[in-house]
Parts: structure tokens; C-alpha cells; sequence
């Protein structure tokens, strides 16, 4: 079962609806129990940083994401939930997870695309991934394929763990990880097949590794 | 490299699809949630629902579609029509919408804007815009006026002002539709498009007025929309959103080849 983190922000639905769809089972959850005995866990959202962070530690639920990770739980965090997973984002100047070092960046007002106009802030709709290194998620995925991106911050991690960059008035990180821990900033519930695929590979991960 | 996007529009009526001849009558033309799905198959980027019931009982039947439809396409698609408060926002939000468009009722009430940008996000929020040439006047000094009611009803404001406007209140997006250019098959407003593109740092969907596929490539080149929406050249089978989409490639516009 994977357990779909609800740290009342950001749409939980439709990454269970993709779940559903795929047939794989899941649970909306913020019960720590639920959470350690899932065979992995989805950290969805968007929304702010601010916010989610203050909802995760009313509930101590930032410690026992911390710990199960720590202890090799398998966790894919999605768009804000990427970001969190960093030491800390500007957006609200939050101090986030921390699970792997780095921080958030706003796209700045003066970028520009390929045509010369400045870009639209947000990042708004289908865009590329260039591959850094192998991930099991994109395991079958080809390499052609197209992702959904809604977000104003950017992450960026740590050199080390960079798996995919993406151009969007520059080269920023749209995943990030290293075995059993991996971020997306876009949005594989909303990225048709490819997206789809992403999320089986990830439940097909966390069989293999229970 | 960010793609141009496709968005077919469904006009639903009753929980129907539907074909408007310019807010006259309407022919039924089939089921939402199959049309829907035919098109996320085909590779729409998007998909915009227009409910033009939009009475109480309407609305009740259009969410029973978006949760249908959320459990069957893995695209983001929008809802307008009828949407007129925080209420019907969150209600569409949670049955399983990506965004929600508000046309009259920001005009109406510009502080729906800013409530859903504050409750929801500013990326769930996409302000509709019907706007009709006129003369410039120091009123509508761009010489495009907003109009609400299908273009029954000047509204006084100027596209340009309430587009920024609309920004500065956290739209997320607009989608700008050209009454004159709608059901004409010549083409997108193109002057208009470029003129509000121009000018906000949202993205611009272009509306109205597509006939063929050099139409939409007009629009994201010289138009500088983000995206273009399309009806009756897909809904009548014309072209297919395959073949609109390798023309756009063909021509050198970056769109989503490989879903």
C-alpha cells in the first residue's frame, strides 16, 4: 500500500485518483502508524512552503517523515513536497525537511525564453526533462516525453543528487534524489502516460523493497 | 524549452455535450467524459469544460462530469461557466478540476480573484475575458472593450487595464476570447492577443476565431499566447489534435509531439 502524506495543503485527490487508476493501493493518510506500515510513502502538494511546513509540525508528522525515511521507507515527494524535502525554501524564508541539502529559488522576473520575451511566472504547462544520470523511475519512459509543471520556485539540491534538469529561462533541477528518495517538481498525476509510468515504477520500487 | 499548448473547449449542457451556433440553439453532440478521454488519448495539453447550463440544478449534473472525468484523464482541465462565488470554486476544485475560470462574475466582482488566488492558489485561477473591437476613447483607450452576457453587454472597461488588472489580483492565467473573431473560422484577433500577451507576465490563452491549423501557430508566434483553444475544428472532425499538432511542429512551434 502507499500512503499518500495529508498535511491538509495542496491536492491529494488526484494523485489518488492516478493511483486508483493504476490499481495500485493507497491511502490518504497523516496517521504515523499508517505511514510506517505503507510500502512507501507520496508527499503531493501544492501550495505554500510556510503553510505546509507549520501543518507538518503541528502534527509531528515532520519527524516521522524524517525518521522513516531515515530508515530507508521509500518516499516520492511531488512539486511543494520536492521542495520540502530540501533544508530550505525563500518562498515564506521556511526552514524545511532537510532530508537532502539544499534550497529553493524563485525564477526571476528579468529571464528570458528562447523566442527573447520574458518568461510567464509561474512556470506554467508541458516541458522536458534532460536525464543526468539513470533513475528507476524513468525506467520505460521515453525520452521524448513531456511533463506538467504549475510552480514560482525551483529547487536546487545538492550537485550529488541532481537526476534531471529542465530549461525554463534557465537550467533548473526537476529531479532530484538518490535510491528510495526522489522529488519531482512536475506533477506525474497530471502528465498523462509518462506520468503514469513514473508513478507505477514507483510503487514497482516499493515491492521490490519491502 | 516550455511547450505551446492545445486545449480543446466542450460546451456542456445539462450534464451533455453540446454545440452552440452563437448562443442561439444548441445540438446535442455527445458525452463529455468520452470526448474528453478521446482527447487526452490524442494528445490535448489541456481541456476546458464551458457549462452553459449554469442553473443551480445544472451545476449539480456538471460535477458529477468533473469527477468522471478526473477519474479518466490524467491532463489538467479546467471548469467555467456559472461560476460565480468561493463556494462553486471549491466544490469544482474538489470534485477533481485543475482550474476554475471566472468570466462575468470577476467583472462583476473583481474580489473573487484575489479570495481564490488566496484560498486555492493562483495557478487553480484562470480569469475568462469576452472582449469586442470599438472605437478608442479615453474610457477604452486600447479600443477593446470587456463585454459579459455572450457580448450582450458593454461593460465600460478597457481589455488592456482589466487584463493587468486581473494580474495584479492573482489570476493565474487568462484566457482571452475575441467576440468579434469567435465563429468566424479566419483566425485569432491577433492584434489583441500580442496586445495583452505583451503586456502581463500570465500566460495568454488565445480564443476564438480558429479555422485551421496555421490559425494556432498564428496565435502562439505572432500572437504570443501561451496556448490556443479550439472547438468546432476538432468537435466536427476536420482535423484531429494529432495532425494540428505536427502542422505547429512542422512550422517550427515547440508543442508536446509524445504523450
Amino acid at each position: 500500500m502507499i500512503a499518500i502524506l495529508d498535511y491538509r495543503a495542496g491536492n491529494l485527490t488526484s494523485v489518488k485518483r492516478a493511483l486508483d487508476h493504476l490499481e495500485i493501493p493507497n491511502r490518504i493518510t497523516s496517521d504515523p502508524r499508517v505511514l510506517s506500515s505503507s510500502g512507501g510513502i507520496i508527499f503531493p502538494g501544492v501550495g505554500a512552503a510556510g503553510s505546509a511546513m507549520r501543518n507538518l509540525r503541528e502534527n509531528r508528522l515532520d519527524e516521522v517523515i524524517k525518521s522513516l525515511v531515515l530508515s530507508g521507507k521509500p518516499m516520492l515527494g511531488i512539486c511543494l513536497g520536492c521542495q520540502i524535502i530540501l533544508d530550505k525554501s525563500l518562498e515564506n524564508k521556511t526552514s524545511t525537511l532537510g532530508l537532502i541539502s539544499g534550497t529553493c529559488d524563485k525564477f526571476s522576473q528579468e529571464l528570458y525564453d528562447e523566442s527573447g520575451q520574458l518568461i510567464n511566472i509561474p512556470h506554467m504547462g508541458w516541458n522536458n526533462i534532460h536525464m543526468k544520470k539513470d533513475c528507476p523511475l524513468f525506467k520505460d519512459v521515453p525520452e521524448t516525453s513531456e511533463f506538467y509543471f504549475v510552480h514560482s520556485y525551483y529547487p536546487v539540491p545538492d550537485p550529488d543528487y541532481v537526476i534531471g534538469i529542465t530549461h525554463y529561462g534557465l537550467d533548473f533541477c526537476s529531479v532530484f534524489g538518490r535510491p528510495g528518495l526522489w522529488a519531482t517538481q512536475f506533477h506525474p498525476e497530471k502528465s498523462g502516460k509518462p506520468g503514469l509510468k513514473i508513478l507505477s515504477n514507483f510503487y514497482i520500487y516499493c515491492l521490490e523493497n519491502l | 524549452m516550455l511547450s505551446k499548448r492545445i486545449i480543446p473547449c466542450l460546451d456542456v449542457r445539462d450534464g451533455h455535450l453540446t454545440k452552440g451556433v452563437k448562443f442561439r440553439g444548441n445540438v446535442d453532440i455527445g458525452d463529455p467524459v468520452e470526448t474528453a478521454r478521446k482527447y487526452y488519448e490524442q494528445g490535448a495539453d489541456e481541456i476546458v469544460f464551458y457549462d452553459i447550463t449554469a442553473s443551480a440544478e445544472g451545476r449539480g449534473i456538471m460535477l458529477k462530469v468533473v469527477e468522471k472525468v478526473a477519474a479518466t484523464i490524467f491532463i489538467p482541465f479546467s471548469v467555467g461557466g456559472g461560476i460565480s462565488s468561493l463556494e462553486d470554486m471549491r466544490a469544482t476544485l474538489l470534485a477533481g478540476a485543475e482550474k476554475v475560470s471566472v468570466n462575468s462574475a470577476a467583472v462583476i466582482n473583481p474580489g473573487i480573484i484575489s479570495q481564490g488566488a488566496e484560498a486555492f492558489g493562483s495557478q487553480c485561477v484562470v480569469v475568462g475575458m469576452d472582449v469586442l473591437k470599438v472605437k478608442k476613447s479615453r474610457t477604452i483607450p486600447s479600443g477593446y472593450e470587456i463585454v459579459i452576457h455572450g457580448g450582450r453587454k458593454h461593460m465600460g472597461i478597457d481589455a488592456l487595464w482589466w487584463a493587468m488588472e486581473v494580474e495584479r489580483l492573482g489570476a493565474g492565467e487568462i484566457c482571452l476570447n475575441s467576440i468579434d473573431a469567435d465563429g468566424t473560422r479566419n483566425g485569432y484577433e491577433l492584434e489583441l492577443t500580442r496586445l495583452i500577451a505583451d503586456n502581463i507576465r500570465i500566460p495568454v490563452i488565445a480564443s476564438g476565431g480558429s479555422g485551421n491549423p496555421g490559425h494556432m501557430v498564428d496565435a502562439v508566434t505572432l500572437g504570443r499566447a501561451s496556448a490556443a483553444l479550439i472547438a468546432s475544428i476538432v468537435h466536427y472532425g476536420e482535423y484531429t489534435i494529432p495532425e494540428i499538432k505536427k502542422y505547429m511542429n512542422d512550422a517550427g512551434v515547440k508543442v508536446r509531439m509524445n504523450w
